[in-house]
């Protein structure tokens, strides 16, 4: 019996104004199959910011969702410029976001933090010049 | 098409002749007459200045009833986005959509939808049109009545594209023929508004030639009715938005140019700010911009008079509630929609001109710096002009005569009285 469900995006390149829609169909498929409204929205927000991200600096890349039972696994990896310093990207108000996206309400640099806020496991993985892989873990509990 | 329509006027028992109103308008279209405040309404620009300082409550806008939904077989509201911004702890705009079907309308469209239409044809036509920078935006009618009669100069920047109220209608019109087969008349698109400007620009459009919004709603009207049904509708929310975070976004100042994802760009609110910013690029004053967002209200759309909430508490709901959404809902798909550009040219109305040609103007000019001088410059109001150089001009137009300065008044009765008390020595 299949236990588990997965899900993959493509997340374009070259249209910012279609970011977001690979979180917003996991988020609906998430309410249809009954997952608890907390853990939806801590999936839903976690994956947004890491999408967003996705489409800023990296020029697209590949989402795959995986839901258990026992959790939901986003693995979220590019063939962007990857990050220098992890640490300091971690940084609450540290951002690379360009000044075009700022009136959209852009670039406050709280991407990373709140990843790290909403999931239970965050991994991250970068090479500069190669790109990033961005592993989140969310407990069913 | 009436020319000279404005939705804002005077309630005259209510109005106590007092001078707030007439020192407020932006364009000193109010006098004090007979002890009513009266709007001349080729000046007026529906910016509802007056309405909002009138401490009587003595100047009101025009706008359609609910009734008006009775008079259509088949009614689709059009919300516009500063309407989520009215409501306390909402979560999901799909919750406000749901119970406007519920309180009678049979469908419902987004103008945030449209406006991401809006926003991707107007990146087109920024980027295609450099000759034009600044481009300018058109969406509140008020700042587009206000280039069309004091800022000739800058009709050439105007944004050629419709509102996003005006592409909805257009867009939500063909949609319900398409799934009722009903012919027009019977289809009744109704907007709901943050503001009386859009009655005008419906009833006057300028930039397209007509309008296919068949009513105006308040958005302070619908409020009260939609808050129960909201509260039903909390349990079984319809997905009927199809709008993103550009939408949402363009319900405050700042939305519309963000939406252009450009970084040359300047928004501006409140319609002193607004005046200035105008005359300044008039002036080549300005840095290079590629695009100016101006907006007759404080705040952005959620500042308009029709509207229930404080405009900043509106705008951090509307932060708020496009934070996870998709950047944008909408898209083309087949390239620019031809309905979404004007139609019609728009042409400098020179209603403020003191002359009928440059002779007379000349003339008529000389006039009123000469009859300037005589006046004491003190703008106190009493003769129901704003300024003393407003009732110069009001006297060289022929509408006002020198006596209405109580102060000339004063100089004269003083003559007469010295006058009379010679003659009463003289017995």
């Amino acid at each position: 019996m299949n236990d588990m469900i997965q899900m993959h995006y493509v997340v374009p390149a070259d249209d910012f104004t279609r970011a977001g829609e690979a979180s917003s169909s996991v988020k609906s498929k998430l309410k249809l199959m009954g997952v608890k409204p907390e853990i939806i929205r801590k999936v839903a927000i976690a994956m947004y910011e890491g999408e967003i991200n996705m489409v800023i600096h990296a020029s697209g890349g590949d989402i795959d969702v995986t839901v258990t039972p026992e959790e939901i696994v986003m693995v979220l990896k590019d063939s962007g410029p990857g990050i220098a310093d992890i640490e300091q990207a971690m940084q609450a108000g540290f951002s690379t976001a360009p000044d075009n996206i700022r009136a959209l309400g852009f670039g406050a640099g709280m991407g990373l933090p709140n990843m790290k806020k909403y999931t239970d496991e965050l991994l991250i993985e970068s090479e500069v010049g190669v790109g990033t892989t961005v592993t989140m873990k969310v407990k069913m509990v | 098409m009436n020319e000279f329509f404005t939705s804002v006027h005077l309630k005259e028992q209510l109005c106590m002749g007092c001078i707030n109103c007439i020192k407020r308008c932006p364009t000193q279209a109010i006098r004090v007459r007979k002890g009513k405040a009266v709007i001349t309404k080729e000046f007026c620009i529906d910016c509802g200045e007056c309405i909002r300082i009138c401490p009587h409550h003595a100047k009101e806008a025009t706008y359609d009833s609910l009734e008006i939904m009775k008079n259509f077989e088949y009614t689709v509201a059009l919300p516009a986005p500063s309407l989520y911004g009215q409501f306390n702890h909402l979560d999901d705009v799909n919750i406000v959509l749901t119970a406007l079907k519920k309180m009678g309308f049979d469908s419902v469209y987004e103008v945030s939808g449209a406006a991401e239409l809006v926003s991707e044809m107007s990146r087109h036509y920024v980027a295609n049109n450099q000759d034009k920078w600044p481009l300018i935006s058109t969406a509140c009618p008020s700042v587009v009545r206000l280039i069309q009669v004091r800022f000739p100069n800058l009709l050439e920047h105007l944004l050629p594209i419709c509102a996003p109220v005006d592409l909805a209608a257009t867009l939500a019109s063909k949609k319900a023929m398409q799934e009722t087969g009903l012919p027009r008349e019977k289809i009744g698109i109704l907007f709901i508004s943050p503001c009386p400007a859009k009655v005008t620009a419906v009833k006057s459009p300028i930039g397209i030639e007509h309008s296919e919004i068949d009513g105006v709603l308040a958005m302070k009207d619908i409020y009260p009715i939609l808050l129960p049904y909201m509260k039903d509708s909390i349990d079984k929310v319809e997905n009927l938005s199809i709008s993103g975070r550009i939408g949402i976004s363009w319900g405050g100042t700042g939305g519309e140019a963000g939406g252009l994802l450009s970084e040359s760009y300047l928004a501006a609110d409140g319609i002193e700010n607004v005046i200035r910013v105008l005359e300044d690029l008039e002036d080549n004053k300005l840095d290079p911009l590629e695009f100016i967002e101006l907006n007759a209200c404080a705040g952005g759309c959620v500042g308009g008079v029709l509207t229930v909430e404080n405009p900043y508490a509106a705008k951090i709901r509307l932060k708020k509630l496009r934070k996870y959404l998709p950047i944008a809902c909408s898209h083309l798909e087949n390239g620019d929609i031809e309905e979404g550009f004007w139609n019609d040219e728009v042409k400098y109305q020179p209603v403020f001109n003191i002359g009928k040609n440059m002779k007379e103007s000349i003339e008529n000019m000389a006039r009123v710096e000469s009859m300037y001088e005589r006046f004491p410059k003190l703008d106190c109001g009493a003769c129901g002009a704003p300024t003393c150089k407003a009732l110069a001009e009001d006297i060289v137009r022929g509408v006002a005569k020198e006596e209405d300065c109580i102060h000339i008044l004063r100089e004269v009765i003083h003559k007469i009285s010295g006058e009379l008390s010679r003659l009463d020595t003289k017995k």
